[in-house]
């Protein structure tokens, strides 16, 4: 059991954007803004001109129904929008047109890697909005003269999903993020890469205190870097006998600190009331056949994978917690050995990646394929293997030529048995310590004929051969 | 009942800039709307189902079709200033 000491509680609002979609929430213009100049895919809908009208993208409401059904939510029977007011340049219109008392489903749950095992994390709701522009300062938000407002990205479409406080600690809340990400991508609506394809807001608050609402987190490490700096702010606030107060708190990433925003900006009186221009939906009626199509989601595949090829649950677990991962393993395990091809696409390709801070893209199926062959077939040593992998996302080429230039062939018993002669005669200090008990000493004699043989042996087989000439 | 600092902290939320003259003038006013509106409380409501939009209406729907947006150029008629194809507005805090 987890004791949560400080009786940290976190909840977060995630602003996932619908960016695959190719028109925007309530209006045909292109969501494919990214590489074009500022207000160049917009229209008088989503620039908030006067007598447009909205009308709602039937494909983003199946992608919030998919999202919720994804989530465990349920689908609600009635559900509405509403205009939420404030002025603020990054809105055209004066309101955002969101969702409030009727969302598009509420109620759901997921699962996460807790403090102390499987954590269940609730979602309290899931609903649509539009998104609003993009404001640009000159220098600094604070000492900049005016606002640059670029209103391509207004009326993008947005699922706002909501958690319960049920997070615990920084770690956690890094862990519902990575999850989260990992079933959106799985249901193939939207592309995290995206500038701004997902937002965070997070809600933190300790034993004794109220909560703090952090804006401007921008990455999920930023999320955990924001709320270790929070947890322990409150905890010195408390500490000198101070009150923590319900506030709103920016994040800034380069220095790693929160800020308060000045008071009069949390005077939100959003004056919520029914959008008149958009109709309700009732759309409870689609989820059974949705439900039907949604993909195969994180948690099913680990459970598959480790029933059909026979992997370890860790393993199965590294694969599935990124989509493009499970699809590269998948591929490789239909022709490959699944175990093998489980062990050193988890154990040595990811680490590679993580390293090298690459994504599955940089490394093809078929060089993994070859890597495998080789290693199976006893032609290159482990060590060789990973050789290769390595030169592979360094510098390129194919597996063979590299086995070629680098000389990894595995060399033959009876020079690995010549090796292991000379090392014994080379290491008499080694010789009798092993004899003597000390079976470390016959690591440096292993080390010693991996070095003749500039790598090429197989460090077990050594072994064996160095017991049977000592023995 | 609305006070003045009532009045005052609505025209904040607009970024209306109200006179010690306008705000004499609205704050009667605007009381006198909400006064309209209890006399509405005092129908009896009872056993009607609350309507949520004045048209009859659901499910309305648009396919996700591309149509033409408008140019740069016309995007930016509007705004009293423009730079590199942003709209310029004064910075709020």
């Amino acid at each position: 059991m987890y004791e949560n000491p400080d009786g940290v509680m976190i909840g977060l609002e995630v602003h996932v954007q619908l960016n695959k979609l190719k028109t925007k929430v309530f209006c045909g213009c292109s969501t494919d803004y990214h590489n074009d100049p500022p207000n160049s895919h917009v229209c008088p809908v989503c620039l908030g001109l006067p007598g447009s009208l909205p009308v709602i993208n039937r494909k983003a409401v199946e992608a919030a129904i998919k999202i919720g059904l994804a989530l465990n939510c349920k689908v609600e029977e009635h559900t509405q929008f509403y205009r939420k007011n404030y002025y603020y340049p990054d809105l055209p219109k004066g309101f955002q047109i969101t969702q409030y008392d009727f969302p598009i489903s509420s109620g759901g749950y997921i699962m996460i890697e807790g403090e102390d095992g499987e954590h269940r994390v609730g979602i309290t709701r899931a609903h649509m909005e539009e998104d609003p522009g993009r404001l640009v300062h000159e220098g600094t938000i604070d000492k900049s003269k005016y606002t640059l407002i670029d209103y391509n990205r207004s009326g993008m479409a947005l699922i706002e999903i909501v958690s319960d406080p049920d997070m615990r600690s920084p770690k956690e809340a890094r862990r519902y993020l990575d999850k989260l990400r990992n079933i959106l991508e799985y249901l193939d609506i939207f592309d995290g890469d995206l500038e701004g394809a997902l937002r965070v807001d997070a809600n933190i608050s300790i034993m004794g205190g109220q909560r703090a609402e952090i804006k401007n987190i921008s990455s999920h490490k930023g999320a955990e870097r924001a709320l270790l700096f929070e947890i322990v702010r409150q905890k010195n606030v408390l500490r000198r006998g101070g009150v923590v107060v319900q506030e709103t708190r920016h994040f800034d990433e380069a220095r790693e600190i929160t800020l308060s925003m000045r008071s009069k900006e949390e005077a939100h009186d959003y004056r919520y009331f029914p959008e008149p221009d958009l109709v309700p939906l009732k759309i409870s009626g689609w989820a059974p056949a949705i439900k039907e199509m949604l993909p195969e989601l994180p948690d099913a595949r680990r459970m598959r994978f480790v029933e059909q090829y026979g992997i370890m649950d860790d393993h199965a677990k590294a694969l599935t917690s990124e989509r493009k991962v499970a699809i590269f393993y998948e591929e490789v395990a239909k022709i490959a050995d699944p175990k093998i091809s489980a062990v050193w696409i988890c154990d040595v390709l990811k680490g590679e990646l993580n390293y090298r801070d690459l994504t599955i893209e940089a490394f093809r199926k078929e060089d993994m394929l070859s890597v495998i062959e080789l290693l199976m077939s006893k032609k290159i040593t482990e060590d060789g293997a990973v050789d290769i992998i390595r030169t592979l996302l360094d510098k390129g080429g194919s597996p063979e030529e590299i086995v070629k230039e680098k000389g990894l062939l595995k060399v033959e018993g009876d020079i690995v048995s010549t090796a292991a002669e000379e090392a014994i005669k080379e290491n008499p200090v080694a010789v009798s310590d092993f004899k003597a008990g000390k079976e470390k000493a016959l690591n440096s004699l292993v080390g010693s004929v991996m070095k003749k043989t500039k790598g090429r042996a197989d460090a077990r087989a050594a072994r064996e051969i160095l017991l049977g000439k000592l023995g | 009942m609305i006070t003045k600092k009532d009045l005052e902290h609505i025209g904040w939320l607009s970024r209306l800039e109200l006179s010690e003259e306008d705000r004499e003038k609205y704050t009667p006013k605007l009381n006198s709307v909400l006064d309209y509106f209890g006399e509405l409380d005092k129908a009896d409501t009872g056993g009607v189902e609350p309507s949520y939009h004045v048209m009859p209406m659901s499910n309305v729907f648009r396919e996700d079709v591309p149509i033409a947006s408008l140019s740069q150029e016309e995007a930016l008629s509007n705004a009293p200033k423009n730079q590199d194809g942003f709209i310029k507005a004064p910075r709020m805090m």
